[in-house]
């Protein structure tokens, strides 16, 4: 058995007393939700808050809505939630795309959609699908709510936007028409942080025509999106070839780190041939709902 | 004989779900484990319990400067806080291992791995145990570490043992068998000689439960009650009477439900012993667990082998001869639990299943920054080595000789009326019938439709893999002769008590950590006496009630107690024929033996039961000279030979051309195994073996940086396969009964282990074949499958 170091505990009774036990508790207290990632940073000592708050009784936190041209999606809501819902499928493949190959389903389970982006770990699959379908983050603090976009959400690994006395309300996506997404990751083994994975979002215009494009790369140190290769996509029409050469500047903006799971090189080819994969299958998937 | 009945219908059972005797038998121990009733390590609770904790080296190589315990020692809840002078008082600083040489329990001197014991504390609970490590302050003097094995013997390298008087170098040992002379020539006149580098990264047993101990020492008599997550209870009490000093009678060691061993749980680790010193000091019972990243960081390795192979035919596909040259990594000491006289174990059977002219190796063993171990992991003492070598071989000389990979295993195995065969570095293979197992495996795969399938997909550029491997285990030891662990010769004692009503308890020396015995042998009880399984109890697991013997690994249970066990209860059946007799006031010599039952020969109306025949002996009947009252007998087994144990494998992949990912499609497991005697336990035992083998050949290693951090530290990091990578298993059989053993039956519990890693990797590299690639090491992770696509395939130490 791996023990954290000693640590105080308290459950919040709802947003607003966990803002006030945030504040209370100052900067060495730490939410804690599905706790899959917390935790085992605690009890191998990487981690060590004084204070944990409980926000799982917050069930005002976990929900999806579709209100208008939005999907608003609570911070609690659970990964598994994420992959049953039938509104996430249609609208926002790429999420249902991810869900299926994040972790495992004891940990979709318990993990929930705000636990993942807080915690910010650089190989974090839904941070990059919250990029690329280009997300809002709406945050409680105690001056009240303020809607900050994905790319101003993260600050680096492990890092956001979210004030330590502040908390992460819910994630808002826009619904597009004519629009299609998708993930792909290259893992060790089922449930392993990803080697690389890549997403894609594409919207397209009337004529087929590629309007709107976002390719978003895990586990590659990028910031963001990659702006240089989504210009390249840009009101032309969805063809191998383009999809070749926008991956081809996704590849080569982007910075792997040698390590366990590859090599830079090979990193590399992966950020290239799944830009590939997600871009042909987002398109695919667009020009399917256009005709649906 | 090999036939591909499992055994012959049992007449005495009316239900076949519960045989009297050998067949498909629900595990009598899964109702307590699938209610959660299991009794393990940290199950176990004392009065007055305290905790102990093992403060480890955060560096691979570094002098011990000093070591302040103050802060610890002033923390309310620590009562003990134990560092390596402290054993140095108790002469216990250093242990020997069973490779004759010494371990540290606690540091001394030197770190010599990451992960090393520097200081154990005891405390109220494991929650301030755990908290005073961080209040020890230890200064160490860094050194360079010795990490690549291949610089291990470089002039000028960092001495690791300098605690080994005379000391200059890491060498460990250099050990050889066969003939070189004789090998050379043959190599010399050969029409085609194949050379490659085999690597065999080091791999970790992980069993489910980690390590641990809980020792309750009794300061008024003596004695030591100590329960450990152990293999081989009897080998322990015997050591620890031998190292400690307590006196043999005054020591019990209790092996609980044991969550999984695999080799894992042979040897005696610091934690043990520590935890006995804990209790010694504090005059009070002290549990110690181990975490997850102590039992990967600092037990048993496995493997670790770099072998230089080469294999040698005539153009049309004999193969003459095969030769290799090992660099084996050992780590910081000698620990290598293994039962030979032979450094490198049973590597020797290197020869695998093929009838050659000649055969040599050579093996240097080398010290290096890391932790200890060399044999565990379900590897029957490095046959798992030896069959992945010769393995990899038989396939590259296939590739060159353009022939079939199976077609040239068929060409070259030794033929049924060649056993018992002597093969060219001493062993002598008790029985085997290759051929028929190979066929059936190629019959339940489809082999000739999936090299169709797959000649189409290569003309699509689909990447698809068949990998056939065919491997001879080496498993049971004993004889007793040959083998030991620190002179206790290994063979295993067997004890049976028939009650008065007919039911019967059965005591054995072997442990299992999962491998069902309570059900397997009482199999074998009721199929030598006739009464059912249910009536039978197996008690194991705790020397105070059992016979000495030697213990579970080296898949030697069945072939060495399940030897014992059958001889125990042919001598109970072989008693109760006498007080039969006696009942019936006949003649021993005129009654006739059906399953359960004594009758009068011509007269089968006549007969006592074993029940009947129990209570008699323990009745008024008189009974004849020389023949006590009651049913009981003991026995102690020690195996003429191993046993040979076989199978054939094939394994098929599909490789995604972009990404390198390895997907397993498909896996055919055919093993011979002898007598089968729980059908259901054989398969769990392969299903789990494949398993592993999915996980060395795709994803394990215990990988080290250059400094010596274990950057396999936890399951973030070493991989343990799910069902997901894991195809739905294949399996057959053939029975080739052992002609020594008792009951016919050899060992299972390893094959799969052993070989199914050369059927997965020999499947990815003929998935590469038209990238060129002809060797690739294990782990056959993504990124290095891919580099082996572009050529650049790299050994991974």
């Amino acid at each position: 058995m791996q023990i954290p170091a000693p640590f105080d505990y308290e459950r919040a009774s709802d947003v607003a007393n966990a803002l006030v036990l945030l504040e209370r508790h100052g900067p060495e207290s730490r939410i804690i939700a599905g706790g899959h990632s917390l935790l085992p940073m605690m009890k191998l000592r990487l981690a060590r808050p004084e204070w944990l708050i409980d926000i799982n009784d917050l069930a005002e936190l976990d929900f999806i809505r579709r209100e208008g041209d939005q999907l608003r999606i609570g911070a609690l809501t659970r990964h598994t939630t994420l992959l049953e819902s039938a509104d996430v499928a249609e609208l926002f493949p790429i999420i249902r795309d991810a869900e299926q190959v994040i972790a495992d389903p004891v940990v979709r389970n318990r993990g929930t959609i705000g636990g993942s982006l807080c915690q910010a770990d650089p190989a974090e699959d839904l941070s990059t699908v919250c990029d690329v379908l280009r997300a809002q983050a709406v945050i409680r603090g105690p001056d009240g709510e303020r809607i900050v976009a994905m790319s101003d959400f993260h600050r680096g690994p492990y890092e956001t936007a979210v004030a330590q006395n502040e908390l992460l309300y819910e994630i808002r996506f826009t619904i597009h028409p004519r629009s299609g997404s998708a993930y792909e990751k290259v893992e060790r083994r089922v449930g392993d942080w990803a080697v690389v994975a890549a997403g894609a979002a594409v919207g397209l215009s009337q004529d087929g025509t590629i309007e709107e494009a976002a390719i978003g790369l895990t586990a590659v140190g990028l910031d963001g999106t990659v702006p240089e290769a989504e210009a390249t996509l840009r009101g032309r029409q969805p063809h191998e070839d383009l999809f070749i050469e926008a991956a081809r500047i996704a590849a080569a903006v982007c910075h792997p780190v040698d390590d366990q799971r590859g090599p830079v090189d090979y990193k590399r080819h992966l950020a290239d041939e799944l830009t590939r994969r997600v871009l042909r299958r987002a398109c695919a998937r667009a020009a399917g709902a256009q005709e649906g | 004989m090999t036939i591909t009945q499992e055994h012959a219908p049992n007449p005495a059972a009316g239900d076949p779900s519960r045989p009297i005797g050998f067949g498909r038998l629900q595990r009598k121990e899964d109702p307590r484990f699938v209610r959660g009733k299991g009794n393990y390590i940290d199950d176990i609770v004392l009065p007055g319990m305290l905790h102990g904790a093992i403060l480890r080296a955060p560096v691979a190589h570094a002098r011990l400067v000093s070591i302040d315990t103050t802060e610890a020692l002033a923390h309310p809840k620590v009562l003990a806080v134990i560092t390596g002078k402290d054993l140095q008082a108790l002469k216990l600083a250093w242990a020997p291992t069973l490779s004759a040489d010494v371990q540290a329990v606690l540091v001394t001197d030197k770190v010599r791995f990451q992960g090393q014991e520097v200081a154990f504390v005891v405390a109220e609970d494991r929650y301030a145990a755990r908290d005073a490590l961080e209040l020890i302050d230890v200064e160490y003097d860094m050194l360079p570490p010795v990490i690549d094995a291949r610089r291990a013997l470089d002039p000028g390298a960092p001495v690791i043992r300098d605690d080994i008087e005379g000391r200059t170098d890491n060498r460990i040992f250099d050990w050889e068998i066969g003939d070189a002379a004789e090998t050379e020539a043959v190599f010399a006149t050969a029409d085609l000689v194949v050379a490659q580098e085999v690597v065999y990264p080091r791999v970790h047993p992980a069993p489910m439960e980690t390590c641990g101990a809980v020792a309750d020492f009794d300061p008024v008599d003596g004695r030591l009650t100590l329960y450990e997550t152990t293999q081989a209870p009897h080998a322990h009490r015997t050591l620890y009477a031998i190292v400690a000093g307590i006196p043999e009678h005054k020591i019990r060691i209790v092996s609980p439900d044991i969550g999984g061993g695999f080799g894992n749980k042979v040897g005696i680790y610091p934690g043990y012993v520590l935890a006995v010193v804990g209790s010694i000091v504090t005059g009070k019972p002290v549990k110690w667990v181990e975490d997850r990243s102590e039992n990967l960081m600092s037990t048993s390795f496995a493997r670790d082998y770099i072998m230089q192979g080469e294999i040698a035919a005539t153009k049309d596909g004999k193969i003459l001869a095969v030769r290799t040259n090992v660099l084996a990594d050992h780590g910081a000491f000698n620990a290598t639990a293994q039962p030979t006289k032979n450094p490198a174990g049973f590597f020797s059977i290197f020869t695998g299943s093929y009838d050659l002219k000649a055969a040599y190796c050579k093996v240097t063993g080398v010290y290096t920054n890391k932790a200890p171990g060399g044999v565990a992991y379900a590897c029957s003492f490095r046959v798992t080595e030896a069959v992945y070598l010769v393995e990899r071989m038989v396939d590259i000389l296939a590739r060159k000789l353009e022939m079939d990979p199976a077609e040239l295993r068929l060409k070259n195995f030794i033929k049924p009326e060649q056993f018992p065969y002597a093969n060219k570095t001493g062993w002598v293979y008790d029985s085997g019938n290759y051929e028929p197992a190979m066929r059936l495996s190629m019959q339940m795969a489809g082999y000739d439709d999936l090299r169709r399938e797959q000649l189409e997909k290569r003309e699509r550029g689909e990447l698809m893999g068949i990998g056939v491997s065919f491997f001879t285990e080496t498993v049971g030891a004993g004889p007793r002769k040959h083998f030991d662990i620190v002179g206790l010769g290994m063979a295993d004692g067997a004890e049976l008590r028939v009650h008065p009503t007919g039911k019967a308890v059965v005591r054995i020396s072997v442990q299992s950590q999962g491998q069902g015995h309570e059900t397997t042998f009482a199999q074998i009880v009721a199929e030598e006496l006739g009464i059912p399984p249910e009536s039978i109890d197996v008690v194991h697991g705790d020397t105070d009630q059992t016979p000495f013997g030697l213990g579970t690994y080296g898949s030697r249970s069945t072939p060495v107690s399940g030897g014992a066990v059958a001889l125990v209860a042919r001598k109970v059946r072989e008693k109760a024929k006498f007080i039969a007799a006696a009942m019936l006031e006949t003649r021993p010599e005129d009654l006739e033996w059906e399953k359960g039952r004594w009758f009068v020969k011509g007269d089968p109306s006549v007969g006592k039961t074993i029940a009947e025949i129990a209570f008699g002996a323990h009745g008024t009947v008189a009974l004849p000279e020389g023949i006590d009252g009651n049913l009981d007998a003991e026995v102690t087994y020690d195996p003429p030979n191993l046993t040979f144990p076989f199978g054939a494998y094939i394994c098929v992949v599909d490789v995604d051309a972009g990404t390198g990912h390895v997907k397993v499609r498909r896996f055919i497991a055919v093993d011979d195994c002898g007598t089968r005697i729980n059908p259901m336990i054989i398969e769990g035992q392969v299903h789990g073996g494949l398993t592993d083998g999915v996980g060395m050949a795709l994803m394990q290693i215990i990988a080290f940086d250059e400094e010596g951090n274990c950057l396999s530290g936890s399951f973030m990091d070493y991989l343990i396969p799910t069902a997901m990578e894991v195809p739905d298993w294949e399996t057959g059989f053939t029975v080739t009964p052992s002609p020594h053993h008792p009951i016919g039956a050899k060992g299972i519990g390893e094959s799969a282990t052993v070989g199914s890693p050369p059927a997965i990797v020999n499947a990815i590299v003929d998935a590469l074949t038209p990238y060129g690639v002809t060797h690739m090491d294990m782990p056959c992770t993504p990124a290095r499958v891919w580099e082996a696509m572009q050529g650049r395939a790299r050994p991974p130490v």
